[in-house]
């Protein structure tokens, strides 16, 4: 029966991401066409304005929007995410661009968790004293620096002054895992800081007030020691906002790789934006944005099947 | 007979930005083994304070003086851990709100065979056994599905019945039941008082029956002890009590049940005014200011808790019905 119910849960989820994704990718696609400046005399500014009128026909910028964004997401669903009007196919670069932007987001979300879940249960457990003003101080003083600051002082200090790891650079999986790894050590340390800072806090005042829940002051009536009532009565129903500011944190992540990217030179999807939306790329640039939405979606999606295993009130909600 | 518990000159305090609150004011309260003894009062008069207090349940903002003594043990001297090792076994509290007493994402199962495991060293497969017939016992009607289930998905009496099964599981000698039917619907409320009843006679548990209902009181108790402001005001065996109060508190509380025989639209009768301020105590009878029969005297001078013959203790200076 649960089984079923989860199924259900699933496609009734994956049906809600598929109108998403139409939605925002239509809304990106009217966003675009805005942009001032004629794409078509961009393309050729030699043609004459007979030539023009055919591109822009061929493009299907002199339709409505419906039929122009139709036009785009056709090929799309048929596995052909268009090409760069100065030259080359989207998907290729699409390709190469989405791991390296992957791997960025999630190790960064592991190291955020591995250091904010650890350091939450601690300062919660001790809850104003020194380690946890201590903790806090530290953390809210890291977050108000600017990611790209954070990164620039640790390519400068750990990659150009100590020389341990790389300042900047990408190695793929299949150069060489430890090469892979100390490439991304930076980048990773950078993007982390802002979500370590912001989960640890979470957790904390979560975890602070599931302490003074009724149910808690019967496990200890129970006669339980702390650290059992800590990690089996309060931790599981503290955690739930904590995996959902993660996985709504995702976006910021891709955002917040987009600039680390460049400050790091790592080939990813925080690079090709940036480059697509310089050069007015608008059909790759519309491309772009339906991996980052898609994968957005995806991440919320996992994380929001994930809690109805962790917190069984959501799990009648959507039946 | 010998004391399974006893305070002697207990008080508890919180400190607050606007001064130490007074919740409980030198209480001497002994309980002897087998017995149930109800402790009543309104809300705010200190009751659920002693009784949490009385375990050791308090946050650390709570400071306690004077003693308790279990089976012999002062409880105030023992550190937490070894504190720890009295509930549960010695000393459990059914909790007042079933809603949110039980933990909302762990299956009913493992909650009550937590204790268990961790309390009596059981395996898994005796702990479940054992918490089957807990909930057979407390006449969960489906132990085995219930086991499975979240509270969440458990009506309100259900989830006290569970509340009791966990209380009981490690069969206490002293069960604090701690308004155990004040959230519950009316229907519920008597087959839970019956139950706890019934446990306490099968287990030879000791009782502590907080609550604000003298009726529940009149049913279920041997002795009670009424609060007000955080001290005793009036202790008698349940039967002297309402034959022979002394304390007009425990008058005004008797006359504000509502009846059923009473005729329609006539008002519900109210203690009028409210407790006084617990972080700056009263010079004199904490109940003066509400009281129908306050002099001078009662306003300015602090009445002692006075003993009878008969062992009836009051705090008046003109008790009801004349000093004996």
């Amino acid at each position: 029966m649960l089984r079923m119910k989860t199924l259900k849960l699933i496609l009734i989820r994956l049906g809600q991401v598929a109108l998403v994704l139409l939605g925002a990718t239509f809304f990106v696609s009217i966003l675009v066409r805005q942009l001032p400046g004629d794409i078509a005399y961009m393309i050729n500014p030699t043609a004459t304005a007979a030539e023009r009128a055919s591109l822009r026909h061929e493009l299907g910028l002199d339709r409505n929007y419906f039929v122009s964004y139709w036009m785009w997401l056709s090929p799309i669903l048929r596995g052909d995410f268009g090409f760069f009007i100065f030259g080359g196919k989207v998907l290729p670069v699409i390709k190469s661009a989405v791991p390296p932007t992957l791997q960025l987001i999630f190790y960064t979300q592991i190291v955020a968790l591995a250091v904010a879940i650890p350091l939450g249960i601690t300062s919660a457990y001790k809850q104003g004293t020194r380690f946890d003003r201590f903790i806090s101080t530290t953390l809210f003083s890291l977050h108000s620096i600017p990611n790209f600051g954070i990164g620039l002082i640790l390519s400068v200090l750990v990659g150009v002054k100590l020389g341990i790891v790389p300042p900047s650079g990408y190695g793929r999986i299949s150069d060489g895992l430890l090469q892979h790894f100390k490439f991304m050590l930076l980048p990773v340390m950078t993007l982390a800081i802002a979500p370590i800072s912001s989960y640890t806090r979470l957790l904390r005042s979560e975890m602070i007030a599931t302490m003074r829940e009724d149910f808690v002051t019967l496990a200890k009536s129970k006669g339980l020691s702390n650290v059992r009532i800590l990690f089996r009565h309060v931790l599981r129903p503290s955690s739930i906002t904590l995996m959902t500011s993660a996985a709504l944190s995702m976006g910021g992540l891709i955002g917040g790789a987009l600039v680390i990217e460049i400050i790091f030179v790592i080939p990813g999807m925080g690079t090709q934006l940036a480059k697509a939306i310089g050069a007015r790329e608008f059909i790759a640039l519309q491309s772009y944005v339906v991996i980052v939405a898609t994968f957005y979606l995806l991440f919320n999606t996992i994380v929001d099947i994930l809690i109805t295993f962790v917190d069984p009130r959501t799990r009648n909600r959507h039946a | 007979m010998t004391a399974l518990i006893k305070l002697t000159d207990f008080s508890v305090s919180f400190s607050t930005p606007r001064g130490d609150l007074h919740a409980v004011r030198g209480v001497d309260l002994s309980i002897n083994k087998g017995e149930s003894v109800g402790i009543v009062g309104e809300s705010g008069s200190g009751k659920t304070v002693l009784s949490r207090a009385t375990m050791g349940l308090m946050p650390s903002t709570a400071t306690c003086t004077g003693s308790v003594e279990f089976n012999g043990v002062d409880l105030s001297r023992l550190s937490r851990k070894d504190l720890r090792n009295y509930w549960g076994t010695g000393m459990a509290m059914v909790f007042q709100d079933p809603m949110t007493s039980l933990n909302p994402v762990r299956r009913i199962g493992s909650q009550i065979t937590e204790g268990l495991i961790v309390r009596l060293g059981m395996s898994k497969e005796q702990a479940r056994g054992r918490a089957i017939e807990l909930l057979d016992r407390v006449r969960i009607s489906d132990p085995f599905a219930t086991m499975k289930k979240y509270p969440g998905e458990l009506s309100g009496g259900m989830r006290q019945r569970i509340v009791i099964a966990i209380a009981i599981a490690c069969t206490p000698e002293l069960l604090f039941a701690d308004e155990p039917t004040t959230a519950l619907d009316v229907t519920v409320q008597a087959q839970v008082l019956e139950l706890l009843a019934e446990l306490r006679q099968e287990f030879n548990m000791t009782m502590l029956l907080v609550t604000h209902d003298l009726g529940v009181v009149a049913g279920q108790t041997d002795r009670v002890v009424v609060m007000y402001a955080g001290q005793i005001v009036e202790a008698a065996t349940t039967k002297e009590l309402f034959k022979n109060m002394k304390m007009p508190y425990t008058e005004a509380l008797l006359k504000s049940i509502p009846r059923l025989d009473q005729q329609a639209g006539q008002r519900l009768k109210v203690i009028t005014g409210r407790l006084p301020d617990p972080t700056k105590p009263e010079p004199g009878c904490a109940f003066a200011p509400r009281c129908l029969y306050a002099t001078d005297k009662c306003r300015s001078e602090q009445p002692p808790l006075v003993t009878t013959q008969t062992g009836h203790q009051y705090r008046c200076f003109f008790p009801l019905g004349g000093a004996n």
